[in-house]
């Protein structure tokens, strides 16, 4: 983490980090499966991406019970929304620079 | 150059992800197109009744049971409350059957976050106006029905359409000016709601249909 616009921009990289990081930013919380429809992949790939993020601290999990059923839900943290925010207004200034 | 590609990209990918995950996007067009077509059906079986000779009850009323909620005897009692009852329950089955056809083709599911946020959203104005339309009948005051029905359903879809694709607000517009506009003709009201509910739906739902439906992008289109 000594660079942390190197690591940002890495993680944010991925089209399917940056979906999760999209849909959370907007959703209170975010159930797996929902997750899996929006984005259209894989539990397992789907999951690796949602640990990286966890451990970058901008998402956390939640498991909760449902009946006999357990549903995990995602939601952003304060630090996620910060990245997130970070790297969109990078983005328009890049797009305002080109254009 | 390949940065903004890759920065616009992005932009729009997150665009995408923040609507599709909030929104209720499965609407369909023709939802509004057959919901029109069923209140126009069911305005021309209203017709006789209202402005012809027809008498719309039932049965020469036995007893007058004042009643403190609903005065649901007058309410059975009459043609038209089942008339509005069958064109209600035939547009929304076939609003629903399209829409669930849409989110079939859509590969999404139709029940999740975004669609129960849309329903609460349209049902708390349109539950409300729904019960005072039914103790206005129940009063008599027939004269109230059809602006106190357009307002009402006017305002439930602005108050839906932050949850659903934004344009249905525009109906919902419509529907409030017509329903303020109607105030004044109070002996036009089924040609109000006919044009409202009938005329305004399918306008609304060949345009939406038109827009994003005609030719539908595939399940994984970005």
């Amino acid at each position: 983490m000594n660079n942390p616009i190197e690591n940002l921009s890495k993680l944010f990289d991925s089209r399917i980090k940056l979906g999760i990081m999209s849909i959370l930013m907007v959703n209170d919380e975010t159930a797996f499966n929902a997750l899996k429809e929006l984005l259209v992949i894989t539990d397992g790939n789907l999951a690796s991406h949602l640990k990286a993020l966890e451990e970058n601290k901008f998402i956390k999990m939640q498991k909760k019970l449902l009946g006999t059923k357990t549903n995990t839900v995602y939601k952003i943290t304060p630090a996620g929304s910060k990245a997130f925010k970070a790297h969109l207004q990078a983005l328009e200034k890049i797009i305002g620079k080109l254009k | 150059m390949s940065d903004f590609v890759n920065s616009a990209g992005q932009l729009q990918h997150i665009k995408n992800m923040m609507e599709r995950s909030s929104r209720f996007i499965s609407l369909s067009g023709l939802s509004g197109v057959s919901a029109g077509i069923c209140a126009l059906a069911g305005a021309a079986l209203a017709f006789p009744f209202v402005y012809g000779a027809k008498d719309h009850r039932i049965s020469e009323p036995h007893s007058i049971d004042y009643n403190f909620l609903f005065d649901w005897d007058f309410l059975f009692n009459s043609w038209l409350f089942w008339i509005a009852i069958a064109t209600l329950v035939g547009a929304v089955l076939f609003a629903f059957l399209f829409t669930w056809r849409k989110s079939k083709l859509q590969g999404l599911a139709i029940w999740g976050a975004a669609a129960r946020r849309m329903l609460i959203n349209l049902l708390i104005p349109l539950v409300a106006g729904g019960l005072l339309v039914l103790k206005l009948a129940g009063m008599g005051q027939f004269i109230l029905l059809a602006p106190v029905t357009l307002l009402f359903y006017g305002l439930a879809l602005i108050n839906a359409a932050k949850y659903t694709l934004g344009e249905i607000r525009y109906l919902g517009y419509c529907q409030v000016i017509l329903g303020i506009v109607s105030l004044w003709w109070p002996s036009y009201g089924l040609y109000f709601l006919a044009f409202g509910f009938g005329i305004l739906h399918i306008l609304y739902g060949g345009v939406m249909w038109y827009t994003y439906e005609k030719n539908p992008p595939s399940v994984h289109d970005e």
